[in-house]
């Protein structure tokens, strides 16, 4: 690990200040990033924490619209009675990473392989920052990429709660990050099928699964869809036709598990 | 009633309550004043020469004490094979120098070709990458086939191909072997790879060298399985210390699996460097590092073919296998693939005909070594995995056709074609015994259960033979060894009757300190835990040569009961005296001498102390004192052998492999402690399960190590692991040790990767799949289901 300064700012304001100054970068739950500065892979001048701001923390819910605090532990929300979002939670990393892992870091990082992309797409939640609301949608911008501005940081996150959900996980066998992960939802505006660790481009949704399942929500409505393996990620672990693969079992066994 | 106490207690582990409480000492707790710290520069291609490499920036820097590149050792000696071996024409093997740091051209990455020393790792670390090192990329060599077709493109350029040795085994059978495959009824042929595995020991490798201006004495502290032998491999080939003025200490040492055998160049970097700063040196390796740099394990291809009757009856096994050795030949890179694999060839099978080819291969990456059952493993897969194959093809089930072959207990000992003699066994029963834990008679209807939620169930066995206790030091140095492969122990007691035993044999896990001490108590009939079993330093320990290949029981063991019945005898001579009594009417037990016949009794400790406080002594016989020392060369290898099962649920639709079900009947000979070798039996069939589903070294076709971290290589973790059934009634004690013991460290990994790659082709075999090579990963099986529809 390099030397590197450190600020741990009290108010997302104060945040936002510390981060004009220098080469200064936000360290949320460091689940992430502070694996890498070991490695000596990245040479943060300042790390600016947003562990002490309070506003960042907590669950709340409110006309069937639930707010997640960026800075709420994945124990947390694993905790917090959520359904399928909580399940999802529940099994990210190891008991290390959720106590200190947080929804904020895990959605502004969007590693392809992360479980949260694919709930917080499939929820249609609302990603909210110090400046802006930018719906799920237009959030994830491919592998390791949002659409955050440079020292845009996520206060919030927030979703209707959806009439049922389901995530299915399949472990890539070293990490235990997804291989490939499916979060099935029936919302308010339809049926959204999010698939993470399976596309070049990040999290994405399987339109057609999704226009399948708004007619007959039942998952031999998929037998008939196939995923085409282009453009998914090949690796030691799984081909592009394997994930492929993966991407309709897991849809599948979502549908049935709502 | 089991006994509490002594031969056959399953006495707690005494070591693991300093293990456990954090109390344990390893190398890296070590911390010496004046304490320095190196860090090594490795090298990030595979395959390149060294152009220059420029210091100068580096050795300037804050806190850097030295910075040593490879330059600063062509004096001194290379890391040597331990084993020559010699091709199939009687030529001696291909031995290129291993030198301390790389010389001229980097080989692998990870390579270490130059040392930063400093005050703090930090600094140190700092400087490693200021260090200009203008390294000149070459094409990597990385598949074994190819390396051999294109000797143009070579990993030591002073040699005339990648080709270490093509070695025959037996080599005279090699025509027989011909001649009887090609008339044979029947032959299964089975391509198959045994997948290249990190080893992943818990603790990291480690050292400390320390230089004494004062006396000249060089001290090493490291992660060693054997101090002796490291000892003797630093000293006396590398940098040429006289034995007498350098001590080898390996203190708690987190696991070692094979890896902490050999000796490494970063060894003779900290004491190099210990000598010319004054100061002693540190070095303890990242994980990232251990991947990259140690010696890796198994990494062969191979072509089995076994020739038989159209009933089953063996005729002839032949194979043709590609062994990587790596980049540089590590200590016993050339006698893992040979004599501890193509001499196991037959299995327990009466196989008449038995031929093996290996040829060693170097390649652009990590050097390839003993692995927890080294070699053994390879054999057992090659031959268990083409008995189920034959058995499916000539419609035989796999138990009646292992049965059909058994060497018989009324045949040993028995000679096999491949020049081994096995003393004992009883291959029926062990197998008996596994079909009983397995239930196996209950498989057909669990089988129809799982096929009722869409899933497809297996059923897997194995039975397997390994040859522990190496060695007959006059039959390996016969075959090739420059070593002896015998043991030591003293027995030292002390006035009071408590005693210290030091050993030749390293713990580093096994439990010796437990172990060990029951033998003594057990001969003595003193408690345990009035012995403590000393081992790992050099300065106190006699000249053994350390823990592997599953020997310190059967051989250290075998020395520690000698020296114990000298001690015993002379302690005899000692009570004769003192109670005034023949020598010959002296019996002992439960720690109480008697003179037969009569209620004359002295304990022990009266006798111990009559030893050190001589005043009624038989001076002018014998010598005050009660301390002997022993060493055991055995007589032939011990046999271990046993059955195991392996039951499986695959998910058609993922390609994952859930063990239902795992159990082992395992031959040991006598046991000792019957928990310790269970628990034994546990970890070697966790790392063979890991081997068989999860784990694997890959390089791609750079040389670059594809998953040289845990988010990539995939260990074993306790929820891929079932409940297993063990079990080692089964006795037939080894013949030619005191007692009867025959190693059980290394089964579990060699008996259980066959049996779990049986299961899933058995679950499979509807589908027409015949074999899937390790790892049996989700995307792999899953593909190899896609291209049997």
């Amino acid at each position: 690990m390099y030397a590197f300064e450190f600020e741990k700012p009290s108010t997302v304001a104060e945040a936002v200040a510390a981060l004009n100054s220098g080469e200064a970068q936000i360290l949320a739950g460091g689940q992430t990033l502070i694996p890498t500065m070991k490695q000596r892979l990245a040479d943060p001048g300042k790390l600016v924490s947003l562990s002490g701001i309070a506003e960042l923390s907590g669950i709340s819910e409110e006309g069937g619209v639930v707010t997640i605090g960026a800075g709420t532990t994945h124990t947390e929300v694993a905790a917090a009675g959520l359904g399928a979002l909580s399940a999802l939670a529940s099994d990210i990393g190891d008991p290390a990473v959720r106590n200190r892992g947080t929804i904020g870091g895990s959605l502004a990082n969007n590693d392809p392989s992360a479980d949260y992309p694919a709930g917080i797409l499939a929820l249609g939640a609302t990603i909210v920052t110090n400046s802006r609301e930018i719906p799920a949608d237009d959030f994830f911008d491919g592998m390791f990429t949002t659409t955050l501005e440079e020292g845009e940081i996520i206060t919030a996150v927030k979703f209707s709660l959806p009439e049922a959900a389901c995530y299915q996980k399949f472990e890539q066998p070293a990490s235990r990050f997804a291989l490939v992960g499916v979060f099935v939802a029936k919302t308010a505006n339809g049926v959204c099928v999010a698939a993470t660790g399976a596309s070049e481009e990040g999290v994405h949704h399987w339109p057609a699964a999704e226009k399948a399942l708004n007619a007959n929500f039942s998952a031999s409505a998929l037998d008939d869809l196939s995923v085409s393996p282009d453009g998914m990620i090949s690796d030691l672990h799984g081909t592009a036709e394997y994930r492929a693969n993966l991407v309709k079992v897991l849809a599948k066994r979502a549908v049935a598990g709502c | 009633m089991p006994k509490d106490q002594g031969i056959g207690a399953a006495s707690k582990r005494r070591e693991d309550v300093r293990y456990l409480t954090g109390r344990g000492k390893y190398t890296d707790d070590i911390t010496l004043p004046r304490q320095t710290y190196a860090v090594f520069a490795r090298s990030e291609v595979a395959n390149g020469i060294i152009k220059s490499i420029d210091t100068d920036v580096a050795v300037a820097m804050p806190g850097v004490l030295a910075v040593f590149t490879g330059d600063d050792f062509t004096e001194v000696g290379g890391n040597p094979a331990g084993w020559l071996i010699n091709n199939r024409d009687g030529t001696p093997m291909k031995e290129p120098k291993r030198p301390v740091l790389a010389h001229g051209k980097v080989r692998h990455v990870g390579d270490a070709y130059a040392a930063v020393i400093a005050e703090s790792v930090a600094e140190a670390l700092a400087a490693v990458e200021a260090i200009d090192a203008d390294i000149e990329e070459l094409p990597a060599i990385v598949n074994m086939a190819d390396a051999l077709a294109n000797s143009d493109n070579r990993v030591h350029d002073e040699l005339e191909d990648n080709c270490c040795f093509d070695w025959g085994w037996i080599e005279d059978n090699r025509d027989s072997v011909d001649a009887a495959i090609k008339a044979a009824p029947h032959v299964t042929t089975l391509e198959l790879v045994n997948n290249r595995v990190a080893p992943n020991a818990m603790e990291t490798r480690a050292s400390i060298g320390e230089y004494d201006p004062g006396t000249g004495d060089y001290k090493l502290t490291t992660t060693s399985q054997n101090p002796h032998l490291t000892k003797l491999l630093v000293a006396v080939f590398v940098l040429g210390i006289p034995e007498h003025k350098l001590t080898v200490v390996a203190p708690d040492v987190g696991g070692g699996f094979g890896s902490k055998i050999y000796h490494y160049g970063e060894e003779a970097l900290v004491l190099s460097a210990a000598r010319k700063l004054g100061r002693p040196v540190k070095w303890t390796a990242t994980r990232s590092e251990a991947f990259l740099a140690d010696a890796h394990g198994r990494d062969h291809v191979t072509k089995i073919e076994l020739a038989t009757e159209t009933d089953g009856t063996f005729i002839a096994i032949r194979t043709d296998t590609m062994a990587n050795v790596g980049a540089y030949l590590s200590n016993f890179s050339t006698a893992t693939p040979t004599f501890l694999h193509g001499t196991l060839m037959a299995g327990n099978y009466r196989v008449p005909n038995v031929y093996v080819n290996v040829k060693t291969v170097f390649t652009n990456t990590a050097p390839v070594d003993a692995y927890r059952g080294a070699g053994r493993p390879e054999a057992t897969f090659s031959i268990e995995r083409v008995i189920d194959k034959c058995a499916r093809e000539l419609g035989i089930d796999p138990v009646s056709i292992r049965r059909k072959n058994f060497i018989q207990p009324d045949q040993f000992p028995y000679t096999t074609p491949v020049a081994l003699v096995y003393d004992t066994g009883n291959y029926d029963a062990t197998l008996d015994k596994v079909l009983e834990l397995s239930d196996v008679a209950g498989f057909a209807a669990r089988k129809a259960e799982s096929t009722s939620r869409g899933k497809l169930r297996g059923l897997g066995l194995n039975s397997y033979i390994e040859a522990c206790g190496i060695a007959p030091s006059n039959l390996v140095g016969q075959l090739g060894s420059r070593v002896g492969l015998y043991d030591a122990a003293t027995v030292r007691v002390n006035p009071t009757g408590n005693i210290s035993v030091m050993v030749g044999a390293h713990s580093h896990g096994q439990g010796h300190e437990t172990s060990f001490a029951q033998v003594v108590a057990d001969m003595i009939g003193i408690p345990e835990e009035n012995i403590d079993i000393v081992h790992g330093d050099t300065s106190k320990i006699p000249f053994g040569m350390g823990t592997y290949g599953s020997r310190s029981l059967a051989v250290c063991g075998s020395a520690m009961v000698k020296a114990t019945e000298k001690v015993i005898a002379k302690a005899k001579k000692i009570a004769a005296h003192m109670m005034e009594a023949g020598e010959g009417d002296i019996e002992l037990a439960d720690g109480v001498f008697t003179v037969a016949g009569t209620d004359k009794t002295l304990e022990w400790g009266a006798v111990t102390l009559g030893a050190y406080v001589p005043h009624n002594y038989p001076l002018e016989e014998i010598e005050p004192g009660l301390e002997e020392t022993a060493f055991y060369d055995p007589a032939n290898f011990t046999y271990p052998a046993g059955a195991y099962t392996c039951e499986v649920e695959v998910d058609p639709e993922t390609g994952k492999v859930e063990i239902c079900s795992f159990s082992a009947a395992d031959d040991f000979g006598n046991i000792i402690n019957p928990m310790i070798v269970e628990g034994q039996v546990h970890g070697g069939i966790g790392q063979g399960i890991g081997q068989a589903l999860l784990e694997h070294a890959v390089y791609d076709s750079d040389g670059q190590m594809l998953n040289g971290s845990y988010m990539d290589y995939a260990m074993p973790r306790a929820t891929d692991m079932p409940f297993y059934t063990v079990d080692q009634s089964c006795v037939t004690p080894c013949t030619h040790n005191p007692l009867g013991v025959k190693g059980c460290g290394e089964a579990g990994a060699i008996g259980s990767p066959p049996a779990v790659v049986n299961a899933v082709v058995d679950a499979l075999s509807g589908l027409g799949v015949t074999h899937i090579d390790m790892p049996l990963s989700p995307n792999r099986v899953w593909s190899a289901i896609q291209a049997a529809k």
